[in-house]
């Protein structure tokens, strides 16, 4: 299998008249950690709502993992993680029991489970909170227990739908710091942001504006381009251009 | 199978968590087994009658006390005027009129014959009909006293009379309770089986972790047993908890076997699952799934013939109450517990309910999309 996570050609999606998604053509690395840039409504979502399979293209071509995401997208599943924008992890269950939920869901073992259980609960700092029903904890540690629960059955590729809205930035630097160990680890990851430091943390950045994708490059890259000192004014000078307002 | 022995735990812990769903599951059929069946009494009594009383013989007040004596008519009113008995119609405070003429008993001594008359409050139909039918019969009753009072010798009386002598198969106290609890333990397992699972799984589509699912390997048939096994032993325990009530409460033990009930319950639940599975397939928030059953509720109950028979309805209706799974398990548990039938005489019911069950969730499967 190629070095290429997703492969992304042409994909659309049509929504009556409206086009969310408009002929998007990309590339992700394996290993590498993708920002998914875009104002509210530029598409974003969708796009990744069809690449993990929970949302049929209307046309275009992608694999995923080396799979199709039209005839193959139970597949795609057992490869990814998926962590979405709404909070999706059972309030009324402890810590411990949506780990082993979610795990047992994917095929884990119940000895992989048990023992890797205990790892990430330490790397957390929420050993002492295994017990605890997850709505009885603050929003940030939901937000990285959401995540590593994301990732618990080792997926080659997450998909996260903006991770740290809402989080203090403390909590945002040590989510970067769990998003920095997925990927030394070998996880590719993908990434939709509105915070523009977190779009520097990137390897590459793609930004969306009207469905479509406007610029794709390193930060680095694309602060030449668009001869700016910051990503901040990067996007602001390409997501002034949108006439869609958002939604 | 293992995933959906994760999925099991999973939804029983929940279950078991919330104090909400335990409530429902006891206090719910409690309330309505213990309060219900009171008040869903169909026999007429108290019955409020106004009598107008021109003679104020001792045949009219013979009459009078013979009515009253029955028990089911309370005499609110005794007066000399019909407007003033139409006024207490008129307020309600009277449901029937009967009017005794000034010359009652003079002309039934001299001329062997006299009138009544009736007036009927008839904005209750049920109540006129069958409140003028008891005074009717009362009244031909204290006929033919006067008449065997009046001839010495009946047997050579040129007045034939047939008497009726009638026995009550199954219920032979006509026991109207007998005929409603099994009636309500019905609805009971009806409303929680249908309504617990299009709440529970609209809910997961409203917090978002409905899509956490889709997004994982999960096989869409072990995601819907995963949700209906759950509510299908749940629902099994609130019928035995109505059951219990209604054998303690109402001393009502079914004739037929326990297992007959229950192997139809256990059929008839899935079909009830599946239909809830199903409303929750459509709907996207809690209160539109409480607004589709509780609509669908309404039908179901009115047309099942658990209030008024079936076979008195127009042929359209009758359509109705036959593509309604409650009507099939309302006429089974009367069967089973009032007259013993078995699995053997409720064949045809258990067949059809359990084509609801198929259709109902197999409709369910199809319309659930883990991609939209």
């Amino acid at each position: 299998m190629s070095d290429k996570v997703i492969i992304a050609e042409k994909l659309t999606k049509r929504f009556g008249d409206f086009t969310a998604v408009d002929a998007i053509s990309f590339e992700v690395n394996r290993g590498e950690i993708f920002g998914f840039l875009g104002a509210n409504g530029a598409g974003k979502t969708t796009a990744m709502r069809m690449l993990s399979g929970l949302s049929m293209p209307t046309s275009g071509k992608a694999t995923v993992a080396g799979f199709d995401v039209y005839r193959e997208n139970e597949k795609i599943k057992r490869n990814i993680g998926y962590m979405s924008q709404k909070f999706s992890l059972y309030e009324d269950l402890t810590v411990r029991e949506n780990i082993r939920f979610y795990a047992g869901i994917y095929g884990k073992s119940s000895s992989f489970i048990r023992e890797k259980t205990g790892i990430v609960l330490k790397e957390l700092h929420l050993s002492g909170e295994a017990d605890k029903l997850v709505k009885s904890l603050p929003l940030g540690w939901k937000q990285k227990l959401a995540f590593s629960v994301a990732i618990f059955h080792e997926p080659r590729l997450v998909f996260l739908d903006e991770p740290t809205g809402g989080v203090d930035p403390v909590t945002r630097r040590e989510f970067w710091n769990l998003i920095y160990e997925a990927a030394a680890s070998g996880i590719t990851v993908f990434v939709t942001t509105h915070y523009m430091d977190e779009a520097e943390y990137c390897n590459r950045v793609s930004i969306m504006v009207d469905g479509r994708i406007d610029a794709l490059d390193t930060p680095g890259g694309l602060k030449k381009t668009f001869n700016a000192v910051s990503m901040d004014e990067v996007f602001l000078k390409l997501a002034r251009k949108a006439v869609r307002t958002a939604d | 199978m293992r995933t959906l022995r994760f999925l099991l735990q999973k939804e029983f812990r929940q279950i078991f968590r919330d104090p909400g769903i335990l409530r429902l599951i006891f206090v719910m059929p409690v309330m309505q087994l213990m309060v219900l069946p009171w008040a869903a009494d169909y026999e007429i009594k108290n019955i409020k009658l106004a009598v107008i009383d021109h003679d104020h013989s001792s045949y009219s007040r013979n009459l009078v006390s013979k009515v009253t004596a029955s028990g089911y008519f309370i005499l609110t009113d005794y007066t000399g005027s019909y407007a003033g008995a139409m006024e207490r119609i008129e307020h309600d405070k009277a449901d029937i009129i009967l009017e005794i003429p000034a010359s009652f008993e003079r002309q039934l001594v001299k001329e062997n014959e006299s009138k009544l008359f009736l007036a009927v409050n008839a904005i209750n139909g049920v109540k006129a009909g069958l409140g003028s039918a008891y005074l009717r019969s009362i009244i031909q009753d204290y006929n033919r006293e006067v008449r065997t009072e009046w001839i010495q010798f009946p047997r050579f009386s040129p007045e034939t009379s047939i008497e009726i002598t009638s026995s009550n198969w199954f219920n032979p106290l006509m026991e109207y309770k007998a005929f409603m609890v099994p009636g309500m333990l019905v609805l009971l397992l009806t409303m929680v089986g249908a309504n617990l699972t299009a709440i529970n799984i609209v809910k997961e589509k409203e917090i978002g972790t409905i899509e956490q699912i889709n997004v994982t390997p999960v096989r869409k048939v072990h995601f819907i047993l995963g949700k209906l096994l759950p509510f299908w032993v749940l629902g099994l325990l609130v019928f035995t908890v109505g059951f219990v009530i209604a054998r303690y409460f109402y001393g009502i033990v079914p004739v037929g076997s326990l297992f007959t009930i229950y192997a139809f319950a256990g059929i008839y639940l899935f079909a009830v699952l599946g239909l809830g599975l199903l409303i929750s397939t459509y709907a996207n928030t809690q209160q539109q799934a409480m607004l589709i059953s509780f609509f669908l509720m309404m039908i179901f109950v009115l047309m099942s013939g658990l209030y008024t028979s079936i076979d008195s309805m127009p042929d359209w209706a009758k359509a109705i109450t036959r593509a309604n799974p409650v009507t099939y398990f309302i006429r089974v548990i009367r069967m089973v517990v009032l007259k013993g039938s078995g699995l053997g005489d409720i064949r045809g019911e258990l067949l059809t309910v359990g084509g609801f069950a198929l259709v109902l969730n197999g409709w369910a499967v199809l319309n659930y999309h883990k991609r939209s």
